[in-house]
């Protein structure tokens, strides 16, 4: 797409903005107690406030009130979809993304705002706009448009219940070596980019699968080195043992890796040198604080984990 | 033992290419653009150069740069490792086969689409530098990928060990923009900018921001090394290699040197200092002018600590005290520097050291510079050199 193609492009897209997906429509239902306990049961939700109507009686309410969350579900066209639905703004500009590339799609926030209450018997009307597009953005997932719609819920007397606030990324998925198919055609997780075992280091990696931090060890002179080579830089001696770190150990220096980010690692991976009790120094993650927890001279202690679907590492939390 | 090197290469062509973020061009186009570019300003011809040196990591062969310029017969090649601690090592290569009759005229030169083709930003990973790949093990799988997070490990803990603060960083990262903006060749040129704008960047690696990184960059610098007999007949005033040194120090690591007593440190660094004005019969107080290897912005005062410009810990207020700038004590990276002009591996701060000691630098000091400095990375395996008139 050459610069006047974006534009013209952008023009469509832009043009969308302010545009009504749904006019303000009633639910075919009333808010009831049969979908609010089916609600309730698959959430788990047990809140005597939406389903004991003894109970909600002798409450500051006096009566049940639908779960907040709901207000969404009430307008919910069913089975209905599934025979296809008319055309209305969202589907328009959703096509339009598609015929340009952007084919991907990603749900990245839902926002709800509660206004009001509603009970059994009030009726909820819903009206959905989209809302905002914002300019073209580079994303991990490939380049693309977020655009958001707005849908108010009122209730049978004009007042506002609640709002909802929807986020979509529509970007072009070829971008995405995150996530390209493998060779059986399902999707690859990306995973943090392993060390090459040799045989001066295979042994040390080998050692973390199993659950252990070792450290080199000379025969000769028992210095301890870190990390593994073959000879004793203070004796020479060629003949090496190990011994199993207990993991205690004192941040050096650290630093948070925030730009850029790496598909397959944790977003700002927090990185440290850290002197191990035993003496040598060790680069790992410092893991279950925040950046600004961590310092200079901090006391961690490690263990060996499984970090995602292929690595294991050593990880060090606050002591 | 002293290297018996002094005065006897002398640097008598420089050229830079323009420096953009999308070439357009390849890396051979830039490096046979560089090459004639400073082979004209000596007033040579191409049959004259016979040797090249450059970086192991450049992608040009030697032999295919020598045959788009269309030099003459070769007899000397040599290649400098380590990144940019290349960059006066690819001149050390140069000296060393000016200085024993190798070769004559020896072009040294970088060449590279550092923005528009691999960018040293994107880390290393399992397809880059296969040499080095189990060193690089230690740290990728914890996401320490980058250059620049590598170099925030070492600058938290010196920050932390003297106190120095983001002043500090703040009045190397500006001053460099102050030259640049001079520049027409420099990212920057004609773009001042302030303590707002350098503090409300985003953060890259704590404690290093946008502005205390370099600048990407596609292109080439090439300066020729010839000798004095052969330059006092040249075009330009010579500018001779009064001392050229390397150093890597006690368990040295490319860039991730974690591992000795005290690791918030450049002893590599102090060693080739050491070495350079033994050589050259220099102290620090003969130095006029420099051009210290700025990557990053915190790597500048250590270099001035190791260079002995001032004392441990104290280049905080020494560039606080105002050194860097044209009236100061040392004026420093006088185009713009790597972090304003481009980032070329530090060659392009050899062809400003050597207009610094010619005189026709864009922000010439206004104090006459007899001697200047230029240095090569830090973190690996590096170097520096210094330049004087030629008698
Ligand atoms: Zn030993």
């Amino acid at each position: 797409m050459n610069a006047d193609e974006l534009q013209a492009f952008e023009d469509e897209i832009y043009a969308f903005v302010g545009q009504e997906v749904y006019p303000p429509t009633p639910a075919p239902d009333d808010v009831n107690m049969p979908m609010i306990r089916q609600w309730a049961e698959i959430m788990g939700d047990t809140n005597p406030a939406y389903l004991d109507a003894d109970w909600a009686a002798n409450s500051s309410r006096g009566r049940t009130i639908a779960p907040p969350a709901m207000m969404y579900a009430w307008g919910q066209e069913g089975f209905q979809v599934t025979k296809g639905r008319s055309p209305n703004a969202q589907s328009n500009l959703v096509a339009l993304f598609n015929k340009h590339g952007y084919t991907g799609v990603l749900g990245t926030n839902v926002k709800q705002e509660y206004f009001k209450e509603v009970s059994p018997g009030d009726n909820v009307t819903i009206q959905m706009v989209i809302d905002n597009i914002s300019e073209r953005k580079t994303t991990s997932r490939g380049t693309g448009y977020f655009f958001e719609t707005l849908s108010t819920f009122t209730d049978q007397h004009g007042d506002v219940i609640g709002t909802q606030r929807f986020k979509v990324l529509k970007f072009i998925p070829q971008e995405q070596p995150a996530a390209a198919a493998s060779a059986d055609g399902g999707l690859e997780v990306p995973t943090r980019i392993a060390s090459v075992r040799g045989p001066d280091n295979g042994w040390w990696w080998d050692a973390v699968d199993e659950g252990k931090v070792l450290i080199q060890r000379c025969k000769s002179c028992q210095t301890l080195r870190h990390p593994p080579r073959p000879m004793c830089g203070e004796c020479q001696s060629m003949e090496w043992d190990s011994i199993e770190s207990t993991l205690k150990g004192e941040v050096l220096s650290y630093t948070c890796v925030r730009y850029p980010h790496v598909p397959g690692y944790p977003k700002d991976p927090i990185c440290a040198v850290i002197k191990l009790a035993e003496g040598t120094n060790l680069v790992a993650n410092v893991v279950g604080c925040e950046y600004e927890d961590v310092s200079i001279g901090m006391q961690v202690t490690g263990k060996v984990e499984q970090v995602d679907e292929k690595t294991t590492l050593p990880q060090f939390y606050p002591a | 033992m002293v290297a018996n090197v002094k005065d006897k290469a002398v640097i008598v062509g420089v050229h830079n290419t323009q420096f953009s973020k999308n070439s357009g061009v390849s890396e051979l186009n830039l490096a046979a653009q560089a090459v004639k570019g400073a082979i004209d300003d000596a007033g040579l011809k191409p049959t004259d150069i016979d040797g090249f040196a450059t970086f192991t990591m450049d992608a040009n062969d030697e032999i295919e740069v020598a045959r788009a310029v269309g030099t003459g017969d070769m007899t000397f090649w040599g290649r400098s490792h380590y990144g940019g601690g290349a960059a006066t090592g690819s001149l050390h290569q140069a000296v060393m086969a000016v200085s024993t009759g190798m070769a004559e005229c020896v072009a040294v030169f970088r060449a590279l689409n550092g923005r528009s083709g691999h960018r040293f930003s994107a880390g290393v990973s399992e397809g880059v530098m296969t040499a080095d790949i189990i060193h690089w093990g230690w740290y990728m799988p914890y996401g320490l990928l980058t250059p620049a997070s590598w170099v925030a490990m070492f600058t938290q803990r010196w920050m932390h060990n003297t106190g120095v603060t983001k002043d500090a960083l703040f009045e190397v990262a500006h001053q460099t923009r102050q030259y640049a903006v001079n520049n027409p060749n420099a990212f920057f040129h004609e773009r001042p900018f302030d303590r707002a704008e350098y503090d409300a960047a985003r953060m890259i690696c704590d404690p290093l921001q946008l502005f205390d990184c370099c600048q990407e960059s596609d292109g080439a610098s090439c300066v020729i090394v010839t000798t004095p007999e052969r330059a006092r007949d040249l075009k330009q005033p010579g500018v001779a290699v009064r001392g050229v040194a390397q150093a890597a120090a006690a368990d040295q690591e490319q860039m991730t040197s974690f591992y000795r007593d005290e690791f918030a440190a450049i002893p590599e660094m102090e060693i080739a200092a050491r070495n350079c004005y033994e050589m050259a019969d220099l102290t620090p107080d003969d130095i006029d002018a420099a051009v210290i290897y700025d990557a990053f912005s915190p790597i500048v005062l250590w270099q001035i600590e190791a260079w002995n410009f001032c004392g441990a810990g104290e280049s905080g207020d020494f560039v606080l005290d105002g050194a860097l700038r044209p009236d100061g004590r040392l004026p420093c990276n006088t185009h713009g520097g790597q972090l304003s002009e481009a980032y070329i591996h530090g060659v392009n701060g050899i062809v400003e050291a050597t207009k610094l000691v010619r005189g026709t630098s864009l922000n010439q000091p206004e104090k006459a510079v007899n001697h200047a400095l230029v240095t090569s990375g830090v973190g690996i395996p590096t170097g520096g050199a210094l330049l004087g008139k030629l008698d």
